[in-house]
């Protein structure tokens, strides 16, 4: 039985029925993993007998109805800046070096208690800083559907061993877009939920107020089903949000009847938007009407002070988040040195790849004094007023529809030299991170190329259950999401 | 020229929580080193904080008792530095909506100088962890256990002039939050840290001279020392026609000068920010009138309700008030036997000197009220005289919880002689083998009598009571005068 | 907003990052692009707005003072490059 012809709810029920064991299911994607990585690179870390372990433990729990989870012996694959009990977890950046957290992230905790396997640990945009998994000090990651082209990022290695056939389902985290663009370019489901309803404790942080872990998977329902394990209040995470949180899984109906879309007109006036991508996004909005969804156009202009702004944010906070990484308690110490402050100086420069520094450079510089008013606290004030422009929207529409990323992958090695238009890239998607929206990207296409096209549909925030239903349903109707890489 | 010392204090102290601010490690003091430690408070990847609501109570019990308008609505920030007792490389503290602002704190002096002292605000924070130096070599080791340990830092106005205020300031801040029990405000464990910003001009002047800020000062006594020094380095500086430079300066306590800090020469640029990982504290109308509401007697009011009720002189009153353990030790005693004055009369006496000469701090003091009130209606019954019970008190004092008077007393055979016979034999006595000393009596030196007094007390080893002795003394000399 | 080579070196030192000559002027030049970039927000008036920084309204999170036992000291210790058996090692650090 090939598990990478199922998704993983289906290879969760093919366990339960006992037509596969945890085991195998286990032992095919380790397999697949190792043999595909040289040329994928979409995992850092590869732990094959930890996996085994778990898998055999999980198989008996399982045996004896001790389990009941629909993922219970499913493999996962984690997103390396997500922190691994006693397995190694890098951010992709030599300065982790060897770490190995003595703790786990809770979302680690939850999906061990619901009998999910830990395959490894997947490659990544060094601290999650990039929108093309290059600048991880362990090699950029490789598309599957064209090797020269990036994966996209920075949950890279999450979306790419997916559309890969190395992982069934994997966790990314998306603080810009890191989890839906990535997904976008691979041709697979990534959803990036309400900020606060997946607990971030464990999560080495990038920017605190933006990131969010998430799902990506082949499709909504296993997006929900991973949401299902790891969502909730978390007593370690003071922004988790207390809350009934819904069964995600369950509440997928495929009925859009009467939701209403909007399409921000602005977004497909931007310059650098493909006209192929514009066209095949736009039919996405077609397809849901045909099932009943009403589609108008709308306007959200404060938009594009959307990439600023979380440029400002984010790397101010990733300027602090990174201090500690100055070579005392964990991670890389530089060799030479002739004193504390000189220790310092040399780890971080030895250690920190070139985007990220320049990213401490640009937050240290927003909240340096002189400029903190000019910079750091107007994009607090502009976000106030991105959050207000989107409640406006939502008071009227239950979904925006838009392009997730304004192209599809770019060739390897194109990007890092020009970052500007690099960030520009992530205009879609920084503003459900900045007004701390659900939003899912699916494949709903392919350029004259053959690489993917995704679409993104964002909804207002706890409406993560709205956002999936709909890709859902989108999903029932069409099979893009079902295409594989030849 | 005459100067002014012009002084501001920046106060942490130490809250009394069980666990840190941010985590649930403990926050005892000592323990080897990096043993009250898990990944939060020594800063590892992905770790988040979740404030310990204790911290927040006691903070704004401490606003309100220095008068400050309470924060509805406030928020933590982060300070970044890089230091290696500061293992997230940011401390979270407050900056822009600290807790507590506005508030004041009324003061007597030493010499009875009535000052009041404003405070400008005061915020929640982490404490750092500790630096232990190598004695050789070129190594420091951290030790994170006090990391994430709760403090509140006060910050006043330069409304300091003179050293005996900043005395008094530091005083009436440990009383106060002795009594909140809030804090034990021990200097010498660091668990109160007073950093003082110091200038000097000329008298009269209305301007500001550039200051400076000391720290490392851990007592009371280096306090004054510091404050010393540090104000004639800057006359001597300005006198000689050299100017001040705005700087940090560490009090080096064995040398007893303040030195330059180097590795805060660079004017530093914390870069701070609202922290995104805790999300704001509000706090309502109905906690702070509860908090009000179950706010302890402070040692203002006490001192004055001594002298009311109790008929205590301010100065004893205010001293026995000052601390919550002399106040409690008090209270309690004179509840027991009613006696305030005598109680008052050995707190001022044998616990003071032992404070002074042997090192006892109030918070240490272990004795019973039962047993001080036990002792007490012994002395009053005339069983024991003051002399005799200066002993007695000494060895209950430092004795052990089942340190029994009554036999104390028996074994020592301590019990007051008042037997007249006994007495006026012994009065006898020693007037017989005085002879000179009567002659000189006779004579018109009535001094004398205290040598017999004193001659008689001494043959009855002490225990005679004082009273009886000084009236057969006097009778019996008059009688000699009468022949 | 004009990056200077001087500016850069400022927040390089801020930042404890050490940059040679190239990687300063590259940095400037770099920096420079996206903070000019940045300045678009100017053109939003946004005088009578507060500053957001919680996305959520969400106050008061907080854990009772209850004590639970700290981590062993090795495990807090494993990961740091240079450690004793009770501590960790920095270079001497001097005031």
């Amino acid at each position: 039985m090939d598990i990478f012809s199922m998704t993983a709810l289906e290879t969760g029920k093919a366990i339960k029925d006992g037509k596969i064991t945890a085991v195998e299911a286990t032992k095919q994607v380790l397999d697949s993993a190792e043999s595909k990585n040289d040329k994928i690179n979409a995992y850092i870390t590869i732990c094959r007998e930890k996996a085994l372990a778990q898998a055999e433990e999980v198989q008996k729990k399982i045996e004896s109805g001790e389990l009941t989870s629909p993922l219970a012996g499913v493999p996962i694959a984690i997103k390396d800046n997500i922190c691994t009990k006693g397995i190694k977890t890098t951010c992709a950046s030599r300065i982790l070096g060897d770490f190995t957290p003595v703790y786990n992230a809770t979302v680690m905790e939850k999906l061990n208690n619901a009998g999910m396997i830990t395959v490894g640990k997947l490659n990544m945009d060094e601290f999650a800083m990039g929108s093309t998994s290059e600048t991880s000090y362990y090699g950029a990651v490789h598309n599957p559907w064209d090797l020269n082209k990036v994966t996209g990022g920075s949950s890279g290695g999450s979306a790419s061993s997916v559309a890969g056939k190395m992982s069934l389902v994997t966790l990314g985290s998306d603080t810009g877009g890191s989890i839906r663009q990535p997904a976008s370019y691979c041709g697979v489901t990534g959803f990036k939920p309400t900020y606060g309803t997946v607990s971030r404790f464990g999560l080495i942080a990038y920017a605190s107020s933006l990131d969010q872990i998430g799902p990506i998977g082949k499709d909504a329902s296993d997006c929900a089903s991973i949401m299902d394990i790891i969502s909730g209040k978390d007593s370690m995470d003071g922004t988790s949000l207390d809350i009934d949180y819904p069964e995600y899984l369950s509440s997928l109906t495929g009925d859009v009847k009467g939701i209403k879309i909007g399409i921000p007109k602005e977004w497909y006036n931007n310059k650098g938007l493909d006209s192929e991508v514009a066209e095949k996004t736009r039919k996405v909005a077609e397809v849901l009407e045909k099932a009943g969804a009403v589609v108008e156009e709308i306007s959200l202009p404060f938009a594009e002070y959307a990439i600023p702004a979380y440029y400002i944010i984010a790397t101010a906070e990733a300027s602090s988040n990174l201090s500690r990484f100055d070579g005392v308690k964990y991670g890389f110490r530089a060799e030479n040195y002739s004193s504390l402050v000189d220790m310092y100086n040399a780890t971080r420069s030895e250690g920190f790849g070139k985007e990220v520094k320049k990213r401490i450079l640009l937050g240290t510089f927003v909240l340096s004094s002189g400029y903190y008013d000019a910079y750091y606290r107007k994009a607090l004030k502009v976000k106030a007023v991105i959050k207000k422009n989107f409640d406006e929207i939502f008071s009227e529409y239950d979904l925006i529809l838009c392009p997730t990323a304004p192209t599809t992958a770019p060739e390897i090695g194109k990007s890092l030299s020009n970052p500007l238009a690099m960030y520009l890239s992530d205009v879609f998607t920084v503003s459900a991170n900045i007004a701390g929206l659900p939003g899912i990207s699916m494949p709903c296409g392919f350029d004259k190329n053959g690489m993917p096209i995704g679409v993104q549909l964002m909804g207002q925030a706890l409406a993560d259950t709205k956002v999936l239903n709909t890709a859902y349903a989108y999903q029932q109707m069409t099979d893009y999401h079902k295409q594989e890489v030849k | 020229m005459d100067w002014e010392i012009v002084m501001g204090l920046e106060v942490h102290v130490e809250l009394a929580t069980k666990t840190k601010i941010f985590c649930s490690c403990t926050t005892e003091f000592g323990g080897a080193p990096n043993t009250h430690c898990c990944p939060v408070c020594t800063g590892m990847p992905g770790t988040l904080p979740i404030l310990n609501k204790q911290v927040l109570e006691y903070a704004v019990r401490a606003g309100l008792a220095l008068n400050c308008d309470i924060t509805r609505y406030n928020k933590f920030d982060r300070k970044n530095y890089f230091y290696p007792d500061l293992p997230k490389a940011y401390q979270i503290s407050q900056l822009y909506l600290p807790f507590a602002q506005n508030g004041h704190v009324d003061l007597k002096t030493k010499s009875g100088k009535d000052v009041t002292i404003r405070i400008h605000e005061i915020h929640m924070e982490e404490d750092a962890g500790k630096l232990v130096h190598s004695m050789f070599g070129d190594a420091t080791y951290p030790d994170y256990n006090r990391c994430g340990v709760p403090l509140i830092e006060i910050v006043s106005e330069p409304d300091f002039r003179e050293t005996e205020e900043v005395i008094a300031y530091l005083a009436k801040l440990k009383s106060t939050f002795e009594y909140l029990g809030i804090s034990d405000c021990k200097m010498e464990q660091g668990s109160m840290r007073a950093d003082v910003n110091l200038s000097v001009r000329p008298k009269g002047s209305k301007e500001f001279g550039t200051r400076t800020e000391m720290k490392n000062i851990n007592s009371f006594k280096s306090i004054e020392r510091a404050i010393a020094f540090e104000s004639k380095r800057q006359i001597a500086l300005l006198e000689s026609g050299e100017r001040v430079i705005q700087e940090t300066r560490r009090w080096d306590e064995n040398k007893g000068k303040t030195f330059a800090m180097r590795s805060k020469e660079n004017a530093q640029d914390y870069r701070y920010f609202p922290e995104p990982d805790i999300p704001p504290v509000s706090i309502s109308e109905e906690e702070i009138q509860h908090y009000i509401s179950i706010c302890p007697e402070f040692a203002d009011a006490k001192a004055k309700r001594y002298v009311s009720d109790f008929g205590l002189s301010e100065e004893d009153a205010g001293i026995i008030a000052g601390s919550k353990y002399f106040a409690q030790l008090f209270e309690k005693t004179v509840e027991l036997c009613n006696d305030p004055s005598e109680v008052r009369y050995w707190i001022m006496t044998q616990i003071l000197y032992f404070m002074n000469e042997r090192n006892v701090q109030p918070e240490d003091i272990k004795l019973a009220p039962e047993k001080f009130a036990q002792f007490v209606n012994i002395v009053k019954a005339g069983r024991i005289n003051r002399q005799v019970g200066k002993t007695v008190f000494e060895n209950m004092f430092f004795g052990s919880d089942d340190f029994d008077i009554e036999k104390f007393i028996k074994d020592n055979e301590l019990e007051q002689v008042d037997d007249s016979e006994l007495i006026s034999k012994t009065v006898q006595n020693i007037i017989e083998s005085n002879p000179k000393a009567v002659e000189q009596y006779k004579s018109g030196q009535t001094k004398i009598v205290g040598f017999f007094i004193g001659q008689v007390m001494k043959q009855l080893k002490g225990k005679a009571n004082p009273a009886s002795v000084n009236k057969a003394v006097n009778d019996a000399l008059e009688n000699l005068k009468e022949d | 907003m004009q990056i200077t080579n001087e500016l850069v070196s400022y927040v390089a030192n801020l930042s404890r990052i050490k940059l040679d000559e190239n990687e300063i002027s590259e940095m400037q030049s770099q920096m420079s692009e996206i903070v000019n970039y940045m300045d678009i927000l100017n053109q939003l008036d946004t005088e009578n707005i507060e500053p957001l920084s919680h996305i959520f309204n969400i106050t008061n999170v907080m854990r009772d003072d209850e004590v639970r036992d700290s981590y062993e000291r090795e495990e807090i210790l494993k990961n740091a490059p240079a450690h004793t058996e009770e501590a960790f090692i920095v270079p001497k650090t001097v005031d």
